[in-house]
């Protein structure tokens, strides 16, 4: 009884270890498999998604006017203080003064792209960009001022 | 001076394992006394990446903080979110839609495939297969990619605001994961043909590092460490929340207590997750994705707790609330912890090998440890 | 006709007739230095790619694609980049132990070399003992492991080189039973008498189901006796970080990892003698035409087909899987591969009494 135990026991040991390499020897000759995404190559063609967060950008449209009236919501939904706005007064036609922003200052090297700066924006005024290759070589670079120079608020934001 | 650091005068052994070692999976530090192969006595030493989180979210708002929890079990990111989005609700009382508590369950569980995919690949390295590992990713980056589309990022989501989700699914979040079910329920039994049956396998798991049931509440080991010995301890089971209370499934538990039982819980609970998913992505209700909660969140002056079933066990989130705006004290109990504490008992007696199967087993993930 | 013998018997005609029979000596070992040395640093380079192709297509990846076209170059880029690191030596190691264990490591892959016939009639040192030879020397690999882990002053260095040492001298002896078992069907210990007692089939086929189970019990001893996954306890990555070679870099621990891969294309090569005929072509007993058809392959053809087969298949198994436990590991020898091996090599020599095989 002893031999055919120690038997058996040989024999299920062995299938079990050929049922494995059967599996590997399959992805061996199958190499159609293959999931390796060769990244450099296959940037024309990557589809990032467009909920993707890789950085915040302020949106301007094609007469440089965006819609951020400086209102610092973003600024106070930001946990790392990654937003910091800087306003201004500018002079409207009436010559009353108006409160406007003078510099959208970014710190990417902070963001944790949380989200929670674009949910707070009364005005949707800012978006997650999908752009993901932040690495650079001087860590300044990294603040980031995101009005355009000469860009002004869009008519009617309030 | 090195032979006095290293061997004391019985001729033991002493090796750290970590802080920076292949098997730990981070940072963690474990001083083992060996006498020759065999472990007399481990000790773990935390610390290397303790980032104080909970002092930190203790001047975060009460939207804000979530986001920091995703950095603690990053493989359970989600759960962590939500469990923080959970006790918000409870302070405030927040009526969460139908459909946001269904696509929090679906989303966790999606996390938690996501998590145990994972856990199978290292573990299998830790033994020493290394083609379980690429195998588990495949499936997983199509997790990722479902995460990415309707949440924005792959691993560390902050989907979940208190009173719902953030964002509406994407409109190709059902679609997307019905083929996901359908590619793992065609490629699942290769873990079987791999690992799971092999040989050598078997014989590594078996009866390597038993935790009694006694041991294992007395060290309070939950998730599939404590199922494994048997020690009933599903949050989603016990004291469900979310839509967990809706759909049907079952909770694994293995009486073995051993490293091949706690392995078997969490290949089961692939299968349970995969279930609950077929059940609730049909039926998504209608509805809003958010309830309306007020610009500036204040909890009412008290202690506020909840607990949610991560892939690793148990997490709770303990609120002190003085009533402003940030919390005045928060605590995280988190799984991981508790698992460690369990390892020294465990590995007692057995040998080097052994140590690092009953650590893979154990599914550490270090920041969750060392918060 | 072209072959290897051809060439060496011209220099060696060539080197007779121009210099005296000293000299001609001195440079015939030269020659034979250069060209071990030369086919080792291609083994290198070939089994290195052969490994990360071999890995990477069964774990659905691409492997190395991007040095010369298909990445065929990727171990020469590899060799450069170890070349020009630093060799480090730790402060507490025995400097003159840590730096020679790499040496002896190649210099017993070397010794190896010497009796394997790589085709027809083409051998370094055709010794009458060359099974014999062959096992002993391979044995002494333990030595440069030992070495390079003591001296390294590390403690997985040491465990991982106690460990090899347990695992190797008892694999020793279930790879040289089922050796012995072809041996015994031969009744030779020189390799071409062994390679020309198969021509009419190699031993695997003749000798029945012994054979196959000494083939088999051979390929896991040698597996073992390689230091290579599932039995790679004395680097067990996970475990003891890279174990007797922790405190290695640079060039040496390439010659290190060199040292592993000659030294499997050498057991392999073994193997491929004993159990599937080394050179002779695919001979089925009297089929004439069969069999002359099959000697337009040229021998060193088919030695080196029959070694990277055995070399695929020990790959195959590595990435295939998990790693035993040191007790495991040992239990296989003694409880396992010891007893089938004893008791195959009695109903070898039962079949090579009563003259049973083909």
């Amino acid at each position: 009884m002893f031999i055919v135990n120690y038997i058996k026991n040989i024999f299920k040991g062995v299938k079990s270890l050929l049922v494995g390499m059967r599996r590997t020897g399959y992805y061996f000759t199958h190499h159609k498999e293959i999931i390796t995404q060769q990244y450099p190559d296959n940037k024309e063609t990557l589809n990032l998604p467009e909920r993707f967060k890789g950085e915040v950008v302020l949106i301007h449209d094609e007469n440089n006017e965006h819609a951020c009236t400086g209102c610092t919501a973003c600024e106070l939904a930001c946990p790392n203080a990654t937003i910091k706005i800087v306003t201004k007064f500018d002079i409207t036609a009436e010559g009353k003064k108006k409160k406007a922003l003078d510099k959208f200052v970014y710190h990417l090297e902070l963001c944790t792209m949380c989200n929670l700066c674009i949910i707070a924006c009364p005005t949707d005024a800012i978006k997650m960009d999908q752009t993901f290759e932040h690495s650079v070589f001087d860590r300044k670079e990294l603040t980031k001022i995101l009005n355009k120079p000469g860009s002004k608020i869009r008519d009617g934001v309030e | 001076m090195f032979e006095e650091i290293g061997t004391t005068t019985e001729g033991d052994l002493i090796i750290n394992v970590g802080p920076q070692h292949p098997a730990t999976h981070g940072v963690l530090h474990l001083v083992i006394t060996l006498n020759g192969e065999t472990i007399k006595k481990l000790e773990p030493h935390l610390g290397y990446i303790h980032r104080s989180i909970e002092k930190m979210c203790e001047s975060l708002t009460y939207r804000q903080f979530i986001y920091v929890t995703s950095r603690m079990d990053y493989l359970s990111a989600h759960i962590n979110n939500q469990a923080c989005a959970l006790v918000v609700e409870k302070g405030l009382q927040i009526e969460v839609p139908d459909r946001a508590k269904v696509i929090r369950v679906l989303m966790a569980e999606l996390t938690r495939i996501a998590s145990h995919e994972l856990w199978w690949g290292a573990m299998a390295m830790d033994i020493g297969a290394f083609t379980p590992f690429f195998h588990a990713f495949r499936e997983r980056e199509t997790i990722n990619d479902i995460m990415e589309e309707t949440c924005g990022a792959r691993l560390t989501m902050n989907y979940m605001v208190p009173g719902g989700v953030m964002q509406e699914l994407h409109p190709n979040f059902q679609k997307k994961v019905k083929e996901f079910i359908k590619l793992f329920r065609l490629k699942v039994h290769e873990y079987e043909e791999l690992l799971t049956g092999n040989i050598i396998f078997q014989n590594r798991m078996k009866d390597i590092g038993v935790l009694s049931k006694e041991d294992a509440i007395s060290y309070g080991c939950t998730g599939p460490v404590g199922r494994g010995s048997g020690v009933s301890c599903d949050i989603r089971k016990l004291y469900p929340y979310d839509a967990y209370d809706k759909v049907q499934f079952d909770e694994v538990i293995e009486t073995a207590g051993d490293s091949l039982a706690r392995y078997m819980v969490r290949i089961k609970e692939l299968h349970q997750s995969i279930s609950i998913i077929e059940q609730l992505i049909d039926n998504i209700p209608e509805g809003d994705y958010q309830a309306k909660t007020k610009a500036v969140l204040k909890l009412p002056k008290g202690e506020f707790y909840q607990r949610v079933e991560t892939a690793r066990g148990e997490f709770g989130v303990y609120i002190v609330s003085e009533g402003g705006t940030t919390p005045h004290r928060i605590k995280f109990r988190s799984p991981g912890f508790s698992n460690l504490s369990a390892l020294n008992h465990m590995a007692k007696g057995s040998k080097l090998g052994d140590l690092v199967a009953m650590m893979g087993t154990l599914d550490l993930v270090i920041p969750d440890i060392d918060r | 006709m072209w072959s290897f013998s051809n060439i060496a018997d011209s220099i060696q005609n060539w080197l007779n007739q121009t210099f005296s029979a000293t000299w001609s000596l001195v440079m015939q070992m030269l020659i034979a230095g250069i060209a071990v040395i030369s086919l080792f640093a291609i083994l290198g380079l070939v089994l290195v790619l052969m490994e990360r192709k071999v890995s990477a297509w069964m774990q659905i990846r691409l492997g190395p694609n991007r040095v010369g076209p298909k990445g065929i170059l990727q171990t020469l880029a590899d060799t450069l980049k170890l070349l020009v690191k630093e060799g480090l030596t730790p402060a507490g190691a025995d400097k003159i132990l840590f730096n020679l264990a790499p040496v002896l490591a190649l210099v017993i892959g070397m010794l190896l070399m010497a009796p394997i016939a790589f085709a027809k009639d083409f051998q370094l040192w055709n010794l009458n003992i060359g099974v014999l030879y062959i096992s002993a020397v391979s044995s002494v690999m333990v030595i440069s492991i030992l070495m390079a882990g003591w001296a390294s002053n590390n403690k997985y260095s040491l465990m991982g080189a106690m460990r090899s040492g347990a695992q190797i001298v008892s694999y020793e002896l279930s790879a040289g039973l089922s050796i012995l078992t072809i041996v015994v069907l031969c009744g030779s210990l020189n390799i071409p008498d062994i390679i020309y007692s198969q021509a009419d089939g190699w031993w695997i086929f003749k000798g029945h189901i012994p054979a196959i189970i000494s083939f088999v019990i051979f390929i896991i001893a040698v597996t073992a006796e390689t230091n290579r996954a599932p039995f790679d306890l004395a680097e067990a990555e996970s475990e003891l970080t890279a174990g007797f070679h922790t405190e290695y870099s640079g060039m040496k621990f390439a010659l290190f990892f060199l040292a592993e891969y000659v030294n499997v294309f050498i057991v392999c090569a073994i193997g491929a003698t004993l159990f599937l005929g080394g050179w002779m072509p695919f001979h089925i007993g009297q089929w004439e035409s069969f069999n002359r058809v099959m000697d337009y392959i040229p021998s060193s053809i088919w030695f080196f087909g029959k070694t990277f087969f055995l070399i695929f298949l020990i790959m195959w198994f590595r990435w295939t899987f998990p790693r035993l436990r040191i007790d495991q590991l040992l239990n296989l020898e003694w409880k396992y591969l010891l007893p089938i091996s004893m008791i195959n090599l009695l109903l070898v020599t039962v079949i090579a009494i009563l003259g049973w095989h083909f």
